[in-house]
């Protein structure tokens, strides 16, 4: 928290309160991200989700903010990249891959005319780093759910980001396609990038992250994850919920 | 039929029927990609009390008037379909549904209340529209075509329409990017800032003023079709957003086309003598078109695809 008066955090949210009608999903919700790679994790309907997309303005919230790199998200929008998931859209639409990656720099372009050159070059590029490059002219309804997935990734690192907000990216895709995702992330991170994920399975979170921030409607724990990961601030997060093998991740997995 | 007979009665509402038809097929695909056709039916309802306000509040069927009242009716319905859903917290399709009917009985409320009645502004003009009544008397040969005396005297749904269409067309074209996004993923429009609760009202103001363009020549049984009919067609044979948008709009203008010509001499050739209301034959044909797109697709999905690689 100290490095707040050096550098601003990514992101900051405080005393985030978030309602879908009389149901409060987030209650009160301070947090500070530091740069890397962190996870958001949590029991379902803990509001993973709904965090990223308040944060985003994307959902009215009653209370609090969400502050990128000290400043208003209107102020840093190009700063701040979004996947959201992959269930979110319809993948029969009539576009092609790089149509869809193309959609990212849409911010960047005439709202008319062709795409040009140099952002259609920049969308391929992504798309060959996330190794789809041979498949950029297909329609999406014809990729596989790991290609999808890959292609919204593509599209997400196309805004070339200093933040990315990932919603679940290793949802509902295969070991390869996860070992290809969190290898991309990685890079990402290492080119001195920050990504903060929505993730579901305890067991990677070790590997896989640096930093976590366990929720329950309200943030459990947070920080590094060496220190924040421990069995019994997962027993809190997850309370009664825990099935038999987060349990057994919850107690020994971290050693 | 001679020429000027051609000119006079079969030429206005050939145009007429194509400009429809083509603007509610150009919009069409729009609803249909964001899996929202039923706006497109409530929008086109909606609009009642607000064509009627327009005609009492000048008191004349003069197409401005009464295309700004059906915006700012279809404007308030969109207002409120979204608080009902909020509010209420019901599904959008019910909430569609309850906020556009009783929208569309008000102004039936309204028509009469208004005497809009008496200038045959009445329940046939409003749901087969009147197709038939659009002439251009002044005709006198080919002549006429070049003649801005005669020109002038066009009847007036020709020039809304056409107006319409060209709005809309130009509209298309300069967000054309922002709706494609907008149509697969509004949030993600919303997450990288644009303006996607503008872009939307937008869509929402452009389909309102289709649909009371073309309310008046073909009423708002076809309205519906022509905006649910061609894109739904086009959307099961094509994998292009360009093809979509565009074809969607030159198969609803074809269908006008096409729907208006087969009206006299379909029955003809049944040996009838009547001739057919051609928005119920454009209605029909659209209902036709879809039918022969799913064969088509049938067909095409039976022979050989290519694999999907997976990974």
């Amino acid at each position: 928290m100290s490095q707040s008066t050096t550098t601003p955090a990514p992101l900051a949210i405080t005393h985030l309160t978030v309602a879908y009608g009389d149901k409060t999903v987030l209650w009160d919700i301070t947090w500070q991200a530091v740069p890397g790679l962190t996870a958001i994790v949590g029991p379902n309907g803990a509001g993973k989700s709904t965090l990223l997309r308040a944060a985003l303005g994307l959902i009215p919230s009653i209370a609090g903010e969400a502050r990128f790199f000290g400043r208003s998200l209107d102020e840093v929008r190009n700063r701040v990249g979004y996947l959201p998931q992959r269930a979110s859209v319809d993948w029969d639409f009539p576009a092609t891959a790089l149509d869809v990656v193309c959609m990212s720099r849409y911010p960047r372009m005439r709202w008319w005319g062709r795409v040009p050159k140099a952002e259609r070059e920049a969308a391929r590029g992504a798309l060959d780093q996330v190794g789809l490059a041979d498949l950029a002219d297909r329609q999406i309804g014809r990729l596989s759910g790991g290609q999808q997935q890959r292609v919204f990734l593509a599209r997400a690192l196309a805004q070339d980001a200093d933040l990315y907000l990932m919603d679940e990216p290793f949802a509902a895709v295969d070991a390869a396609t996860e070992q290809a995702i969190i290898a991309v992330l990685r890079r990402v991170v290492a080119a001195g990038r920050s990504v903060i994920a929505v993730h579901h399975d305890l067991s990677t979170v070790p590997s896989y992250f640096d930093q976590v921030l366990l929720l329950n409607g309200r943030a459990v724990a947070a920080g590094a994850v060496k220190s924040a990961f421990t069995p019994d601030a997962i027993a809190r997060a997850y309370g009664g919920r825990l099935n038999v093998l987060e349990q057994a991740v919850a107690e020994g997995g971290l050693q | 039929m001679t020429v000027t007979d051609f000119l006079r009665l079969d030429l206005p509402a050939l145009l007429a029927a194509i400009l429809a038809c083509g603007s509610c097929g150009l919009l069409g695909s729009f609803l249909l990609l964001r899996r929202d056709s039923l706006l497109g039916d409530a929008l086109s309802h909606a609009v009642l009390p607000g064509i009627i306000a327009g005609f009492a509040i000048t008191g004349a069927r003069a197409g401005l008037p009464m295309l700004l009242g059906a915006l700012a009716a279809a404007l308030l319905a969109v207002f409120l379909i979204g608080l009902v859903r909020r509010v209420a917290r019901l599904e959008s399709g019910a909430a569609t549904g309850a906020v556009f009917t009783s929208f569309f009985a008000l102004g039936l409320m309204l028509m009469e209340a208004t005497g809009a009645r008496s200038v045959d502004l009445d329940l046939d003009c409003v749901l087969f529209g009147q197709l038939e009544s659009v002439v251009w008397l002044e005709a006198q040969g080919f002549g006429s075509l070049l003649d801005p005396v005669a020109l002038a005297a066009l009847p007036r749904q020709l020039f809304l329409l056409a107006a319409v269409a060209v709005v809309l067309a130009g509209l298309v074209a300069l967000l054309w990017r922002p709706l494609h996004l907008l149509c697969f993923d509004p949030d993600y429009a919303a997450a990288i800032g644009l303006p996607a609760r503008g872009l939307e009202l937008a869509l929402n103001l452009m389909v309102a003023a289709a649909a009371v363009a073309a309310f008046e020549a073909v009423g708002s049984i076809l309205v519906v079709a022509m905006l649910v009919c061609p894109a739904a067609a086009i959307r099961l044979l094509t994998d292009s957003y360009r093809a979509q948008v565009l074809g969607g709009a030159a198969l609803g203008a074809a269908l006008g086309a096409l729907g208006y010509a087969l009206a006299g001499p379909l029955p003809a050739a049944f040996g009838q003598s009547f001739s057919l209301n051609a928005a119920g034959v454009i209605g029909t044909l659209g209902g036709v078109t879809v039918a022969g797109a799913m064969l088509l697709r049938q067909l095409r999905n039976a022979s050989p695809k290519p694999a999907i690689i997976s990974g």
